[in-house]
């Protein structure tokens, strides 16, 4: 079986094998048509795939008169513009390989990567990434030459190792008669199986690990995804998420060579949204961050609306929220719910539709991590066919994703065209696919650690298969995941995030890993609960204060007790329920450690910090006392004590039930 | 090198400086009875940038309004590209090449970035009112023309993303660099900056310093500005002149105005012990 799924991915030899050879396709198919836009000058200038190629090659030349050897390492760093794509596709056309940084990357962190891969030519975006390069060249590595593009304040630099973007292109023009066959004879030379890029992956852990992607990875990837959502030549993407990301190097080359559609790069990051809107892609992909930050600009602008315009709104919102999706999924609507949802959208939806830039989407996308159902809920009424899907750099990109009809909010959908799931003993996913990667470069050992002999990719994500669905949820990391003392699993950001989807609660942390039952630190969100005490005239002087409010509590007591309900539907999750919480008189912060900077809840010190609480939690007593170190802004320490009320919450007895049932 | 005011050198940076392009020689501005300027000279060289600095009421600002030909000083002659100026309109030095910025930002509030910034193409409009209006015949193609310079302006200063928004809703800082974007469109070859980074915050001066080293290095502009911020100014400037109270107490490279006593007395007050 494990032969099976790779023989019969082999494409006939005439079919194009590269990159390279999809943008000659490509340019030789349809040349006429625009393969990418980008906004200079306040005007959207674009270039047909004929004009592409023409570009691409010139600089495929130009590399090779710079010197390039087969096998050499291109850094290419800079914000989303199509010079930035061609100089990775020109790179492996002159048989390098193309190796995209995060922009936003410190010097060091670059030094580290072009030391790791060796690379001997940069293609930087601007005089920023310039200096991070020469910066890097100080600790290091031997780069031979920047190629920048934006000339903008480089006329001082010392040109020895420095070369502008046009220059090496007139190069290439120039040398053209004399490299041509050696280009050819390179660009043939590409198979299925030679690398078409290496992307770090940033790594919560340890260094960053180079993700060596063959054409194979690729290209099969991109042609299986493109069908699995019907993907066409007049769709339209905007590239704005960082080029080292794989899913911008799947959407903007991958996808976009294999279906032959538009990449749009935006004017500048600051004008992205403007672009959006004048572009109106038809294939989306955001993380849930951007569109909850959308969502959010939109409320806070309809409750400053008139009375009039917010009850329209409000009215249209509601009527959405229960028409759009059924549309979308295709299931029975009656005539007048029909007519209903027309006026809407001729009225309300369409208009909002076309401010967030999104008229046009066919299909939207979010991964990454998990979005609230309230938001996902939002833009399905709006009609946006919004979906997720689960992924990795070492996939290149797709695991599963959700097909169009069957898209809920707690699953990451079934597994994409060419994927195999199998789940460990563990709960740990694994997959196997022709996207997975070649290897980990220069690190056989993280390779072998990863990727076993017959392919499976350990996802380091803990989750399970719907039996009736074949839907595939992700339940927590795997090594978070837990069992409880009664031996039913503990999965505490399942839980975590359900309670964390209501507006109340800002942060919630769920402990019962090898406990009789869960327990769970509440964190109120003061923005939400404070303007909810405004409304009701409840007076408080401080966090502390309101946290211990009863009524407070009581509404946080009926959210975690509807949370034990949704969770005590899945019989495999029914011991994550939790029994007793507490909601802190303090929230967590980044400055006393209990978070990262990202604000990611430190499970560990979370623990250690307030174990007189965790006891108190099992301990059965209904309050506690306790005094807590913090950290004020200015680095001063100081303590705060306080008083909490420990609740119980109702749990669902799920094996009761099921007896009952039986 | 620098005593020769027709021959040109090269800064430790790598810059070229030219010939003197404009001098000032003995100007005298009275109000009424107070001297703002009391017989000041000094010259500006072709691609330098040029500070005035100074205390309070020192009189930079009156000096760089009798250079923009706002206040036409008793005595003492402006010379530009080596001939004696005739007592000019504001218009007129503009004309010949000299745009402005001002210490409390004066644009047009209500119009967008965009609009603020073609105005500063105005000299370059010769069409006539009609076919303006009508726009006809060589007025749209005079509007592509200097559309096309204002977007380069607005692409080099970074402010595309505010391209259409009304100047009155956005910050200050941001509202001086839509200044700097209006005087840079006019192309001039002598760029005057009333305080540039007058009320602004560190991220905003650097941003502000970087933006003025590049208009100088890309578009080989002299700049002349007035600044209070030492640190800033001795960072920028090729040149420096120091007035105080009307006079001029020092003029040199930063350096040789960091060590003149003069200097050092005016800023910091004189001990009495």
């Amino acid at each position: 079986m494990g032969g099976k799924v790779l023989a019969d991915i082999t494409p006939s030899p005439d079919a194009p094998h590269s990159v390279p050879a999809l943008l000659r396709r490509n340019a030789a198919k349809f040349g006429g048509d625009s393969a990418y836009r980008e906004k200079e000058f306040g005007i959207w200038q674009s270039w047909t795939w004929a004009e592409t190629e023409a570009e691409i090659e010139a600089l495929a030349l130009g590399l090779l008169d710079l010197g390039l050897n087969r096998g050499d390492f291109v850094a290419v760093i800079g914000r989303n513009r199509p010079a930035l794509y061609w100089s990775m596709v020109a790179v492996e056309m002159a048989g390098g390989v193309p190796v995209p940084l995060y922009q936003d990357a410190v010097a060091e962190e670059m030094a580290y990567v072009l030391q790791h891969c060796g690379a001997r030519f940069v293609v930087a975006g601007d005089q920023e990434q310039v200096d991070k390069v020469i910066d890097a060249q100080e600790k290091g590595p031997g780069i031979e030459q920047t190629i920048y593009l934006d000339p903008r304040g480089l006329r001082k630099y010392d040109h020895t190792k420095l070369t502008s973007y046009t220059d090496v292109q007139q190069a290439g023009r120039d040398a053209r008669d004399r490299l041509k066959g050696e280009l050819a004879a390179r660009e043939a030379e590409l198979t299925y199986d030679s690398t078409c890029v290496m992307l770090y992956t940033s790594g919560t852990t340890g260094k960053p690990k180079g993700v060596v992607l063959s054409n194979r990875n690729i290209i099969e990837a991109s042609k299986s995804s493109s069908e699995f959502d019907s993907l066409r030549r007049d769709d339209e993407v905007l590239a704005y998420l960082p080029m080292a990301w794989v899913g911008d190097f799947i959407f903007s080359i991958g996808q976009a060579y294999w279906t032959g559609f538009c990449v749009n790069c935006p004017e500048s990051a600051d004008t992205m949204m403007t672009d959006l809107r004048e572009i109106g892609p038809t294939y989306f992909f955001a993380p849930p961050r951007v569109f909850e930050n959308l969502l959010t600009s939109v409320m806070i602008r309809m409750e400053d609306a008139g009375s009039f315009k917010k009850k329209l709104f409000d009215r249209a919102m509601t009527r959405a929220k229960e028409i759009g999706p059924k549309i979308l999924d295709g299931k029975p609507v009656s005539g007048a719910e029909k007519l209903a949802y027309a006026w809407d959208n001729m009225m309300v939806i369409g208009p909002l539709k076309n401010t967030l830039g999104m008229s046009r989407v066919r299909v939207g996308y979010t991964a990454g991590e998990a979005i609230g159902p309230e938001i996902f809920d939002f833009y399905r009424a709006l009609g946006i066919n919004l979906k997720q899907l689960y992924g990795q750099t070492e996939a290149s990109v797709f695991i599963t994703q959700q097909p169009d009809s069957e898209v809920r909010p707690d699953t990451v959908g079934v597994p994409s065209p060419g994927v195999e799931l199998k789940i460990g003993e563990n709960g740990e996913v694994f997959y196997r696919s022709p996207g997975t990667f070649v290897e980990y470069f220069k690190n056989p050992e993280s390779t072998a650690d990863t990727k076993d002999a017959e392919g499976w990719v350990a996802t380091g994500d803990a989750g399970f298969i719907e039996e009736d669905t074949g839907h595939l949820r992700i339940l927590d990391r795997a090594k978070d995941v837990g069992k409880t003392a009664s031996g039913g699993l503990f999965a505490p950001k399942y839980v975590e995030n359900k309670l964390k989807f209501y507006p109340d609660i800002l942060e919630a942390v769920v402990f019962g890993n090898e406990r009789e039952f869960c327990t769970a630190f509440i964190n109120i969100d003061l923005t939400a609960v404070g303007n909810w005490a405004e409304r009701n005239n409840i007076a408080y002087a401080s966090y502390q204060e309101l946290a211990g409010h009863p009524q407070v509590l009581a509404s946080i007591q009926s959210h975690v007790e509807a949370v034990n309900r949704s969770v005590a539907e899945d019989p495999m999750l029914a011991h994550c329920q939790v029994a007793r919480f507490l909601v802190l008189h303090k929230e967590l912060d980044a400055d006393d450690g209990e978070m990262t900077r990202t604000r990611k809840v430190r499970r560990r010190i979370v623990e250690e910090k307030f174990a007189d609480l965790i006891d108190a939690l099992y301990s059965g007593k209904s309050e506690q006392y306790t005094e807590t170190e913090v950290t004020y802004e200015d680095g001063r320490k100081g303590k705060i004590s306080a008083t909490l009320e420990i609740r119980d919450a109702a749990t669902v007895d799920v094996e009761a039930a099921q007896m009952a049932a039986e | 090198m620098l005593d020769n005011p027709t021959e040109s050198y090269v800064t430790a940076d790598g810059r070229t400086i030219g010939a003197v392009v404009m001098e000032m020689r003995g100007i005298t501005l009275r109000f009424g009875g107070v001297e703002a300027i009391k017989d000041i000279s000094f010259d500006v060289r072709e691609g330098e940038i040029r500070a005035i600095i100074g205390p309070n009421g020192a009189g930079k600002s009156s000096m760089l309004n009798v250079i923009s030909g706002f206040y036409h000083p008793q005595e003492g002659e402006v010379f530009y590209k080596g001939s004696k100026r005739p007592p000019m309109k504001p218009f007129q030095v503009a004309r010949q090449g000299i745009a402005r910025t001002f210490q409390n930002i004066a644009l047009f509030e209500g119009m967008s970035v965009l609009d603020n910034v073609m105005t500063g193409r105005l000299n370059y409009m010769k069409t006539g009112f009609f076919s303006q209006a009508m726009w006809w015949g060589k007025a749209e193609d005079e509007e592509t023309k200097n559309r096309a310079k204002a977007e380069e302006i607005i692409d080099f200063l970074e402010i595309q993303a505010i391209r259409k928004t009304p100047v009155g809703r956005l910050p200050y800082g941001l509202k001086k660099r839509v200044e700097l974007a209006r005087a840079l469109a006019a192309e001039p070859q002598i760029l005057l900056l009333d305080e540039p980074m007058a009320g602004m915050n560190v991220e905003e001066k650097e941003d502000m310093s970087r933006f003025i080293l590049d208009v100088n290095d890309e578009f080989g502009t002299t700049i002349v500005l007035i600044e209070h911020d030492m640190g800033v100014v001795m960072d920028l400037s090729d040149r420096v002149v120091v007035m105080d109270y009307g006079k001029k107490i020092g003029d040199g490279t930063p350096d040789e105005v960091r060590n003149n006593q003069e200097v050092i007395d005016a800023y910091l007050g004189v001990s009495h012990d």
